[in-house]
């Protein structure tokens, strides 16, 4: 087992409620080693809030508690904004789903990735400017010289997403939380983005929490997976597992996925059961129909 | 059904037009379920919003049921028989209005009578309890508002359904439970289906046969069969079953 950079132990989130106090992420646990970890879920089952959490981005009134919440042995948790601030980006960096509502719209993607770099790195603008050009090259993006003069809206979705992740690995984080990076991209872009992201993680040791709905995705691209359901964790496999879960949640998802190279009449649908919400694997692994 | 032929459509004015499709052309036949495919900007989603009537800058020929179809003006037999079903279920309903107003209003615009029996009828093919009636989107699920939103479509009773991208903002297990409804509901009213889809996986499930789109042109029409087998003529199509499987 590869040392753990970060340490979660019953991680919560709630948000209070006209209903009373809601529970976003109930109790998660999990070591991030320098690996790629998925983390699946629906909308709504705490996935994103989980992320959210670890980079103290959760805002009053919403509340995070946790027995531990540690970043290479350093506590993390609540910590003041200022100190917040100084992790986020140079220790742990974030990519957003869309590059379009992440990126800032009145400044060049040069300029946007040699600010991140300046916060974090400090150094003088021709360093920044050597950094930023060797981000793009790593990134893949072909003409960097002209891509760093260039606004967000003048380059496509799926060089934005690089541009993201050039931005956000600049400052060398050790970890890179990814929020469903490729869903707003098309299927043959997401490949070359997912294994841009891929290449610089693994170059680098860090380590990637890689938050998404699309199970196959996760389970070719992950070393491991967690299942979330409604703010807990069900189940945590390894990624080349998945397709022997136990879970009936993890398989019901898995079964309602239409496939070329299965057809069927009708798609089996996923019957929710309220004992999902409390146990994880082992208290209702009976066999389901 | 449906016949489209030399269809262009672009949107401004020279020298800044931008030609969306060029010279499209797929015919779809009473019954067939028929699908759109190719990355964003390719043009599948504006072929279907040419079809609908809700981009008039377009020429060519668009034929339903055996009546070329005006730019322009549609008559009210026109919305008889096209209704459509949009991606966003969270835009797509007026926030403001019950299920309720939102079938009563739409029964009405086709002069239906009979509104209330009307009404609990198409909640129940939906598969929505008569207990949704009264309620408003905000107190809906994602999958339960686009069943609404496909009640609506349903009102006018049409024959063709043009769906854009109708799962794409649902969840996998709430993707299967609308499919499943597509299907049933093709079944029991004998609807003929054009789908946008970005998924060739939900397109296979759903279609018979279907084009594959590229930079605004039909690149190649070929049947599901062949998309399982992954069997494109063309280099593009296989590119594009090899990068989603």
């Amino acid at each position: 087992m590869t040392q753990s950079l970060l340490q979660v132990r019953n991680l919560r989130v709630t948000f209070p409620s006209r209903q009373g106090e809601f529970h976003a992420v109930r109790g998660v646990s999990f070591d991030l080693g320098r690996e790629r970890l998925g983390v699946v879920g629906e909308s709504g089952s705490g996935k994103s809030m989980t992320g959210r959490a670890i980079l103290g981005l959760i805002r009053p009134p919403g509340r995070v508690t946790a027995d531990r919440l540690e970043l290479d042995g350093e506590s993390i948790l609540n910590l003041p904004e200022r100190r917040m601030r100084k992790l986020r980006g140079s220790r742990i960096s974030m990519v957003m789903q869309d590059p379009k509502f992440s990126l800032n719209p009145v400044m060049t993607v040069g300029n946007q990735i040699m600010e991140a770099y300046r916060l974090h790195a400090g150094g003088g603008r021709d360093a920044a400017r050597k950094k930023a050009l060797e981000m793009l090259n790593a990134v893949q993006i072909r003409d960097p010289e002209r891509v760093m003069g260039a606004y967000p809206h003048e380059v496509s979705g799926g060089m934005g997403q690089r541009i993201m992740i050039a931005m956000m690995l600049a400052p060398d984080p050790q970890i890179l939380i990814a929020d469903e990076p490729t869903s707003a991209l098309d299927v043959s872009v997401r490949g070359e983005v997912l294994n841009i992201m891929d290449g610089l993680v693994r170059d680098r040791g860090m380590g990637l929490i890689f938050i998404s709905h699309d199970l196959n995705l996760v389970s070719k691209f992950c070393d491991r997976v967690l299942i979330m359901y409604a703010g807990r964790i069900v189940e945590t496999l390894a990624a080349s597992e998945l397709h022997n879960a136990r879970h009936p949640y993890t398989r019901g998802l898995l079964g309602s996925l239409p496939r070329l190279d299965a057809p069927v009449k009708r798609l089996p649908v996923l019957q929710r059961e309220d004992s999902w919400r409390d146990g994880g694997v082992g208290t209702t692994t009976s066999e389901s129909a | 059904m449906l016949t489209i032929d030399d269809l262009d459509v672009w949107f401004g004015y020279p020298p800044d037009r931008v030609d969306a499709v060029r010279n499209a052309a797929f015919s779809v036949a009473k019954g067939e379920s028929f699908g759109l495919v190719g990355e964003s900007g390719s043009g599948k989603s504006t072929i279907l919003r040419a079809v609908a009537g809700l981009i008039d800058s377009w020429s060519g020929r668009i034929e339903v049921d055996g009546h070329p179809v005006h730019a322009r003006r549609r008559d009210r037999a026109f919305y008889k028989t096209v209704q459509m079903v949009f991606q966003d279920p969270y835009a797509s309903l007026h926030p403001r209005h019950s299920v309720d107003a939102v079938l009563s209003e739409a029964l009405s615009l086709q002069g239906m009578d009979d509104i209330d029996r009307r009404i609990a009828k198409l909640l129940e093919d939906v598969g929505l309890g008569r207990g949704f009636r009264f309620r408003y989107p905000h107190q809906l699920s994602g999958g339960q508002r686009q069943r609404v939103a496909i009640a609506r479509a349903l009102a006018a009773e049409p024959r063709l359904l043009l769906l854009d991208e109708p799962t794409s903002a649902l969840d996998v297990s709430v993707q299967a439970e609308i499919l499943n409804l597509l299907t049933d509901l093709r079944a029991e009213h004998g609807l003929t289906y054009v789908m946008v889809s970005h998924d060739l996986a939900v397109v296979g499930h759903i279609c018979d046969r279907l084009a594959v789109m590229q930079h605004g042109r039909i690149v190649e029409v070929m049947s599901v069969e062949a998309l399982r087998k992954g069997a494109g003529e063309q280099e593009y199509t296989r590119h594009l079953i090899a990068a989603s499987g």
